[in-house]
């Protein structure tokens, strides 16, 4: 895959019909790959890779690169293809500076779940049919792709493109997969021990913002938490409301622009599950007023900013069953 | 949040008002002469959809016990259908804040007209019995606020 990615990348670049490309260049291990602009053909040769750990969303970079002059090659997976899609919806990119790409995507790795399997000192991954041969420093090992996979693909949404300008490989299915199950078994728990779970998640916070700035729904120019004035501007919290607020407001204002692509709780430093807290207003919004997929289409009303007038009333919230 | 051993608790209720409707009616069920608890500080704003979830979220922070958001009747919204948003908006935040485990009781919304005076008195004096059975808000408090 990666070999027809970086061939085709330089057949368009060689005729001209982009000026730069998007894609992901190794960093100090085989694990974090970083998203990356080449500017030739080289230079590709050089860098560029495209395998397991490839898991960075590209859209973002979108914004500013595609107000840069000429035309960028962007490679797009299927879930990404939604962020940018949504991006588009809300004009902040340039879509005739861009050219995509989709490429298939059969799930990400997670190092950090490779490592919980006592597996450390990672230098190369490869995949032979579901199994993963995993070469460290202390030697070879083995270790089932399904057990690595990142959760965020482990209950993969869609593997069908929504928007490119040519595809390389097939285009995929949208799927079912139980996405909301941890959701729901969160709302199932007393209230208490929904707090106590939370407690002990958002506890771990250190503030860094990456779940913030890595978030191809979050694009303001100026953001709230930037607000000297706000009293909640970057900083480490110092109390507990200040976890739950950063990670609340967080949540809501992304509600109804989320695609649920997962990259929050990738970058989290901490793992913390910030995903869970998007999903839940995925929920809430498809199950109170009706399905909807941010970034499916670039021209239906988001939920929040569209209204019925048989919509529920807040107190539905209250006459819930478990307290 | 305030507190005195001798005494029960009595809750602190902050109250954002529609200017065009729930903010009058406070002000009807006041020149009717009706009771409601002393609890309840009420925040004019211009429309039930200027209240930004940041806003209850500060208030909680600032000493709130329990935040109450009145507005128009749907339908009757001055700007028309700003309560419409502020009814979806509302909904996900406090789904989501019990969904963290924060006590749903704590907020609310109601709708409450120029002409119902009665009803935002009735409206105050369940909520604030029912904040006060709650206790106060620990979960969603911020110690470096909290008032000695």
């Amino acid at each position: 895959m990666q070999e027809a990615i970086i061939n085709r990348a330089k057949q368009l670049l060689a005729d001209g019909t982009v000026n730069r490309v998007i894609g992901w260049k190794k960093g100090e291990f085989a694990y974090d790959i970083t998203p990356a602009v080449f500017e030739t053909a080289a230079e590709i040769d050089a860098d560029f890779v495209y395998d397991e750990f490839t898991a960075a969303n590209v859209s973002k970079y979108l914004i500013k690169e595609s107000k840069k002059d000429g035309r960028i090659l962007a490679f797009l997976k299927p879930c990404d293809t939604y962020s940018f899609n949504q991006l588009i919806k809300e004009h902040r990119i340039v879509r005739e500076n861009v050219y995509i790409v989709g490429i298939p995507c059969d799930g990400k790795l997670d190092a950090e779940k490779i490592r919980q399997n006592g597996i450390t000192g990672i230098r190369t991954v490869s995949n032979n049919n579901g199994i993963l041969k995993i070469d460290t420093i202390y030697g070879e090992e083995t270790m089932n792709f399904d057990e690595a996979v990142s959760e965020r693909c482990s209950v993969c949404k869609s593997k069908k493109h929504v928007v490119y300008d040519e595809l390389i490989g097939d285009d995929g299915e949208i799927a079912d997969s139980g996405r909301f199950d941890m959701v729901e078994k969160l709302e199932n728990m007393t209230a208490q021990e929904r707090y106590d779970f939370w407690r002990e998640q958002l506890s771990k916070c250190i503030r860094c913002n990456a779940c913030r700035n890595v978030c191809p729904a979050c694009t303001c120019e100026k953001c709230v938490f930037d607000n000297d004035n706000s009293g909640v501007a970057n900083k480490a919290a110092a109390d507990s409301f200040e976890e739950n607020m950063f990670h609340i407001i967080r949540a809501f204002h992304v509600a109804g622009r989320c695609t649920d692509c997962g990259e929050c709780s990738r970058v989290c430093p901490q793992n913390i599950p910030l995903h869970l807290l998007n999903r839940k207003f995925i929920k809430d919004i498809n199950s109170l007023y009706g399905e909807y997929q941010a970034g499916a289409d670039t021209d239906s009303r988001a939920p929040l900013t569209d209204y019925k007038e048989s919509d529920c009333e807040p107190s539905v919230v209250h006459e819930r069953g478990t307290e | 949040m305030q507190v005195n051993k001798n005494k029960e608790f009595e809750p602190v209720i902050v109250a954002f008002c529609c200017n065009w409707c729930s903010y009058a009616g406070a002000d009807l069920s006041g020149t009717n002469r009706l009771n409601y608890p002393t609890n309840v500080k009420i925040i004019r704003v211009p429309c039930s959809c200027r209240v930004n979830p940041m806003f209850i979220l500060r208030a909680f922070q600032r000493g709130a016990d329990g935040v109450i958001i009145c507005g128009c009747h749907p339908g009757d919204c001055h700007y028309t259908s700003g309560n419409y948003y502020a009814r979806r908006r509302m909904t996900l935040l406090f789904s989501m804040l019990d969904f963290l485990g924060i006590e749903r009781d704590r907020t609310r919304v109601e709708w409450v007209s120029a002409a119902e005076g009665a009803k935002f008195a009735a409206t105050m004096n369940e909520f604030t019995e029912s904040v006060k059975k709650l206790g106060p808000n620990r979960r969603l408090e911020d110690l470096r606020c909290r008032k000695q």
